[in-house]
C-alpha cells in the first residue's frame, strides 16, 4: 500500500469532531474496518470492536455537549505488553496466550480519563525482544510499503497501525529503540521520552532500568498530545518523577545541535548517511545552530546494553513458571516450571534469558554486569558532558531503511541493527525518531535527536517545527 | 590426649514484621486469613505490577538497628534475589546484599561467666515467599497470604560458643523485637525463624572448621537441642578422622537429629543483582533521630532501673523486665499505691511474681488480658500495708478482684472484712475479756504467760474476727501489765 496522508492526525480530527463536522464513531468504524481490510499485516493480536464502538458514540455526545476532554475521541492502540483490563495480554508469546490482565496500567487508566478509546492490543516480538516483529507467536508483523520486509520492532504492530492509519497514535516500549526503529522504518513519528517521565506501573517488564513505554504518531503534535496526558509521576512507579523536573527553555531564539563525524555512521546504508547530511542542512534552513561533536564510546553500547537488558530479563520473566496463570506444559511432569517454560517461550526469548542468568552467575558478575554498569555510567557521563555545548544530538535511527523478512538470520547481527537507538535507553535521555525522506525504493528514513535528561517538551517542540511544513 | 574442642556459632534470625500491610503492596500482612486471600497483582507477581516500598518495614528496621547499637546507613538499596519455587511468585525475592540498612551491632548477653558481646553483623530489609502446602494427598498446594510479608533478617558474627549462648542470644533478640513492637516473637507460628551456622574446632586453633548450616529451628528448645546435637555429630566426626562436609541440614524435631538438607553441589547460585523497580532507600539524619526517640527503654535498662528505682532484687527486676506490658503493669501498679515505698513495691512485686504470674500460665493469657488491674493490685497491697486487711483476707479476696471491677477497698467495705484497729474498742473489748477470765488472769501473773495467746485469741473471737491482731497484742500486755496482783 502507500501510507496515507501524513496530515490525518488526530489534531486535525479534533478540529472537525469539534465543529460537528466528523463523528467520532465513523472514524471509528472507519478505523475498524481498515484493521480489518489489512489484516494480512498481522498488526494486531486483539480488537475490541464492541466497547470501542460504543465509547465513540460517547464521545461524539461530549463534543455536541462541548465536554470534551483532552483527547477525546482520540483512537489508540497499545502494544501487547501494557495491560488494560478488556483484553487479554499476551506480550506476542505462547506462554501468555490466555493471559486476561486484572488491572490497568497507568497510561491506559489515564488515556480512558481524558476520554482516547482503546481500539486493540498490536503484535510484536515476544515480550519485545527483538527488532523486526518477526519473533511473535502470532506471526511476523508486515510492513504495509512492502508486505516482504519487517516493520522494525519490537513494536512493530503500533507502528504499522499507525503507518496504515488503523488508528490516531499507538504506544510501544523502547528498551534499545523498540518505538524508534519500527518508527523509522514505517515513516512515522517515534518518541521514547526520558526514563521514570512515563508510569511503568502495567508495561510488562522486559529490562526495567531501560524500558519506556514510547509514543507512535502521525505528527509530533499528536505525540506530544499523548504525551501531556500520560506523562508525570505514579505513586504505583517509584522510578516515575514529577513532570516540571526541568524548567523549559524554549523563550531561546535557536537551539544548538550537534551532528556527528562521518565515521560515526560510516556502518549506514548510503541512502541513510545522505538523508543524515540533507538533514543538517534541513535544520540550518530552519535556523537551528549546528556544530560537531562527539560520543566517544560507541563501542561499548551494544555490550552494555546486552548484558544489562538481559540480566535483568532472566529475571523479569522468571514470573511465568506456570503456577499461578498462563498457559501451564504438562502437569504430571516432575519438573514442571522448566517443562513450561521450555514450551512457552520462543528461541529468541530463551537466548536472552540465558545470556542474563549467564552474566549474572557467580564467577561471571564482575567480569559483565558490573562492568557494564560502569560502562553505562561512562556512557551517560559522555553525553551530559555533550549536551553542556548543544541542545540535541542528531543521528540516524537505524543504520538501515527496512529489511527484508528472514534477511537477518544471525542473533548479533540483529541486535546490531539497534546501534543509533541503544544509548538513549542507557543514558534514560529522551529520543524522537522522525520521518525523513526515502531510499531509492521508496523506503522511509528515521532521522533521530536526542536530547538531555528530562528535555522532552522542549525536544517535542522543536521537533514539531522541523516537520511541519 | 584427647583434643578438646571449641565450637563456633552465628545465628541468622528473619523476624516477620507487625507493619498493617505487606512489604511492597497494599495488601493486609495478617496471619490466620483464608488460603490467598490477601493478594493482588503485585504480591501475586502478575505481568506489569511494580513494588512500591512500605515506609514502615524501613522505620521497624532502622528501629531495630538502633536497640542493637548498629550503625544505619544513610543509603541502602535492594536487591534480588533470584531463585525457582512455587511459593515466590515473581520467581525473586526482593532483599538486600551489598549494602544492608543496619550494620556493626551488638548484643549483650548474661552468662555464667558474665556479660559478653555477640557482634550483629547487619540486619537487613526482605519480604517473605508465600507458603507450600505438600503433606496432602493432592498435588503441592500453594498459599500466597505470606508472600510479601516484611521481613528483617539479622545476622550475628560468629560470636557464639555453646547452644545455651545461642539460647540467651536470641531469648535476648525476641526480647527486644517484641519490646520495640515489632514482630510478635511467636516461633511456633514461623513469625520468628532461626538458622544456624556450625562448626568446632580444636581449642587454641585461629582457624575456624568447616561450618554446616541447620535449619528449621522452629522453637527455643529445637535451636539448642539441634546446636548440641550438631556439635556433638562434627566432633564424633573429626574425631573418627573424618572432614566435616559443608552440607545444609535441617533439624528433625522427631527422630532428634540433624539430616542432610542439601549438598554443597546444590547450593543455589542466587544471581544478585540491584532492584531496578525500586529507588535508593535514603534514611536522613532527621529520620533516626525521631525513630530513637521513640524506641522505649529497653530491657537491660529497664532491670537496671528496677532495681534502682524500687530497690527490687536483680531475680524480680529480670522477670518483671522480660515483658515490657508486665513491666508496665508492675509500674502503674507501683503508681497507684497510696503509701508508695520500697517495702510496698517488694509487695507489689511479690504479688506480680507468685499471683499474677500464676494465673497468666493457668489460664494461658497474657498481662494484658488479666482481669485484675494495676490500680486494683496496688490498692490490695495497701490495705494489706496499712493493716487494713491480713495477708490471709488478702488471698482470699484476690479471686473476687479478678472477677469484679471493684478495688480491694471497696470489697474490704462491702464484706466489713477491714481489720478493727480502733485503740479504744480494743482496750474496752481487752478488759472484758480480762474481767470474764480471771483465773487464768491470775495463772498468768504466777508465771504462765502463754496464757497471753489465748487471752488475745478471745479478744479477736469477741471482735468476730475484725479485730486487728498485731494492735491486740500490744494493748494486751499493756493492760495485763497494769493488774497487780495483791
Ligand atoms: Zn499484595
Amino acid at each position: 500500500m502507500t501510507l496515507p496522508d501524513s496530515k490525518l492526525t488526530f489534531t486535525a480530527d479534533r478540529e472537525l469532531f469539534a465543529s460537528g463536522s466528523a463523528r467520532v464513531a465513523d472514524r471509528a468504524a472507519e478505523f475498524l474496518q481498515r484493521i480489518d481490510q489489512y489484516s494480512d499485516l498481522n498488526a494486531f493480536i486483539s480488537v475490541s470492536e464492541h466497547a470501542f464502538g460504543s465509547l465513540a458514540s460517547d464521545s461524539d455526545e461530549r463534543y455536541t455537549s462541548g465536554l470534551q476532554r483532552p483527547l477525546e475521541g482520540l483512537a489508540i492502540a497499545l502494544k501487547d505488553n501494557i495491560s488494560f483490563k478488556g483484553l487479554r495480554l499476551t506480550c506476542a508469546s505462547r506462554i501468555l496466550e490466555t493471559f486476561e490482565p486484572v488491572f490497568n496500567a497507568t497510561v491506559v487508566e489515564r488515556l480512558l480519563n481524558s476520554g482516547a478509546l482503546i481500539i486493540g492490543k498490536t503484535n510484536m516480538d515476544e515480550f519485545a525482544m527483538g527488532s523486526s516483529s518477526e519473533h511473535s507467536y502470532f506471526g511476523p508483523v508486515k510492513n504495509p510499503l512492502d508486505p516482504q520486509r519487517v516493520p522494525g520492532g519490537s513494536s512493530g504492530g503500533s507502528a504499522v497501525a499507525v503507518a496504515a492509519r488503523m488508528c490516531h497514535v499507538a504506544l510501544g516500549s523502547d528498551t534499545g529503540g523498540s518505538v524508534r526503529q519500527p518508527a523509522a522504518f514505517c515513516g512515522v513519528v517515534g518518541f521514547k521520552p526520558s526514563y521514570g517521565r512515563i508510569s511503568r506501573y502495567g508495561l510488562v517488564a522486559f529490562a526495567s532500568s531501560l524500558d519506556q513505554i514510547g509514543i507512535f504518531a502521525r505528527s509530533v503534535d499528536d505525540a506530544a498530545l499523548v504525551f501531556d496526558v500520560i506523562k508525570g509521576h505514579d505513586p504505583m512507579d517509584s522510578t516515575s518523577v514529577a513532570t516540571d523536573t526541568r524548567q523549559s527553555t524554549t523563550q531561546r531564539k535557536g537551539y544548538r545541535v550537534g551532528f556527528l563525524s562521518d565515521e560515526f555512521i560510516d556502518g549506514c546504508d548510503e541512502s541513510v548517511r545522505s538523508a543524515y547530511a540533507l538533514f543538517r542542512e534541513h535544520l540550518i534552513s530552519r535556523g537551528a545552530e549546528v556544530s560537531d561533536v562527539s560520543l566517544p564510546n560507541k563501542q561499548t553500547w551494544i555490550p552494555t546494553y546486552f548484558i544489562l537488558a538481559t540480566a535483568e530479563a532472566s529475571s523479569n520473566l522468571a514470573r511465568y513458571d506456570g503456577v499461578r496463570y498462563g498457559v501451564r506444559a504438562d502437569d504430571t511432569s516432575s519438573d514442571m516450571i522448566t517443562a513450561t517454560r521450555t514450551a512457552g517461550f520462543g528461541k529468541e526469548v530463551q537466548r536472552r534469558i540465558m545470556l542474563g542468568t549467564y552474566v549474572l552467575s557467580s564467577g561471571y558478575y564482575d567480569a559483565y554486569y558490573k562492568k557494564a554498569q560502569q560502562t553505562r555510567r561512562l556512557i551517560a557521563e559522555a553525553y551530559a558532558e555533550v549536551f553542556n555545548k548543544v541542545d540535541f544530538i542528531a543521528m540516524p535511527t537505524a543504520p538501515t531503511t527496512a529489511f527484508q523478512r528472514g534477511e537477518i538470520t544471525d542473533p548479533v547481527q540483529m541486535w546490531l541493527s539497534d546501534l543509533y537507538t541503544v544509548s538513549a535507553n542507557i543514558a534514560g535521555i529522551p529520543a524522537i525518531s522522525l520521518p525523513f525522506g526515502t531510499d531509492s525504493s521508496g523506503l522511509p528514513i528515521g532521522m533521530q535527536l536526542q536530547g538531555a535528561m528530562f528535555s522532552d517538551e522542549d525536544l517535542l517542540q522543536f521537533s514539531g517545527k522541523l516537520i511541519s511544513a | 590426649m584427647p583434643v578438646d574442642y571449641e565450637p563456633i556459632i552465628g545465628l541468622e534470625v528473619h523476624a516477620q514484621l507487625k507493619t498493617a500491610s505487606k512489604a511492597f503492596c497494599a495488601c493486609p500482612a495478617t496471619f490466620g486469613s483464608r488460603p490467598n486471600v490477601n493478594t493482588c497483582p503485585i504480591c501475586l507477581g502478575h505481568p506489569g505490577a511494580l513494588p512500591v516500598l512500605n515506609s514502615n518495614l524501613v522505620n521497624y528496621a532502622v528501629k531495630m538497628g538502633l536497640a542493637t547499637n548498629c550503625s544505619i546507613r544513610g543509603t541502602s538499596t535492594f536487591s534480588r534475589k533470584n531463585y525457582f519455587y512455587p511459593d515466590l511468585p515473581k520467581g525473586y525475592q526482593i532483599s538486600q546484599y551489598a549494602d544492608p540498612i543496619c550494620h556493626d551491632g551488638y548484643l549483650t548477653i548474661e552468662t555464667l561467666e558474665g556479660e559478653k558481646h555477640v557482634g550483629l553483623t547487619r540486619i537487613h530489609m526482605e519480604e517473605d515467599s508465600g507458603k507450600s502446602i505438600h503433606d496432602l494427598d493432592v498435588d503441592t498446594l500453594v498459599d500466597l497470604n505470606r508472600s510479601g510479608v516484611p521481613l528483617v533478617e539479622i545476622v550475628s558474627e560468629p560470636d557464639i560458643r555453646s547452644a545455651k549462648e545461642a539460647y540467651l542470644y536470641l531469648q535476648q533478640l525476641r526480647q527486644i523485637l517484641i519490646y520495640l513492637d515489632i514482630c510478635d516473637g511467636n516461633m511456633e507460628e514461623g513469625s520468628l525463624r532461626c538458622d544456624a551456622n556450625i562448626s568446632v574446632r580444636p581449642k587454641g586453633t585461629a582457624e575456624f572448621g568447616i561450618k554446616t548450616e541447620v535449619k528449621n529451628l522452629n522453637s527455643f528448645r529445637n535451636v539448642e537441642k539441634a546446636i548440641e546435637y550438631e556439635i556433638l555429630r562434627q566432633i564424633h566426626v573429626l574425631e573418627s578422622g573424618d572432614t566435616v562436609v559443608q552440607h545444609t541440614m535441617m533439624w528433625d524435631a522427631s527422630a532428634q537429629q540433624t539430616r542432610i538438607m542439601r549438598t554443597k553441589e546444590h547450593v543455589h547460585d542466587y544471581r544478585y543483582f540491584p532492584e531496578p523497580d525500586l529507588v535508593p532507600v535514603v534514611v536522613t539524619s532527621n529520620t533516626i533521630d525521631e525513630l530513637r526517640s521513640e524506641l522505649p527503654e529497653l530491657p537491660s535498662a529497664k532491670k537496671k532501673r528496677f532495681m534502682e528505682q524500687y530497690g527490687l532484687p536483680a531475680y524480680d527486676s529480670e522477670i518483671l523486665s522480660a515483658d515490657r506490658n508486665l513491666a508496665n503493669y508492675f509500674e502503674s501498679a507501683c503508681e497507684s499505691l497510696r503509701s508508695p515505698g520500697k517495702s510496698s513495691y517488694k509487695l507489689v512485686s511479690n504479688w506480680i511474681m507468685t499471683e499474677h504470674l500464676r494465673i497468666m500460665s493457668d489460664m494461658k493469657i497474657s498481662v494484658s488480658e488479666l482481669r485484675i488491674t494495676p490500680k486494683q493490685t496496688g490498692s490490695l497491697v495497701d490495705a494489706v500495708a496499712d493493716g487494713t486487711i491480713s495477708n490471709k483476707v488478702a488471698k482470699e479476696i484476690f479471686p473476687e478482684l479478678l472477677a469484679s471491677d471493684r478495688t480491694a477497698t471497696q470489697l474490704i467495705q462491702e464484706r466489713g472484712l477491714s481489720q478493727m484497729s480502733d485503740e479504744i474498742v480494743i482496750r474496752n473489748l481487752v478488759r472484758e475479756v480480762l474481767e470474764k477470765h480471771a483465773d487464768n488472769v491470775r495463772k498468768y501473773k504466777q508465771g504462765k504467760t502463754n496464757l497471753k495467746g489465748f487471752l488475745v485469741g478471745q479478744v479477736i473471737k469477741e471482735s468476730g474476727g475484725t479485730a486487728n491482731p498485731a494492735m491486740v497484742n500490744v494493748v494486751m500486755q499493756e493492760e495485763l501489765d497494769l493488774i497487780s496482783m495483791d
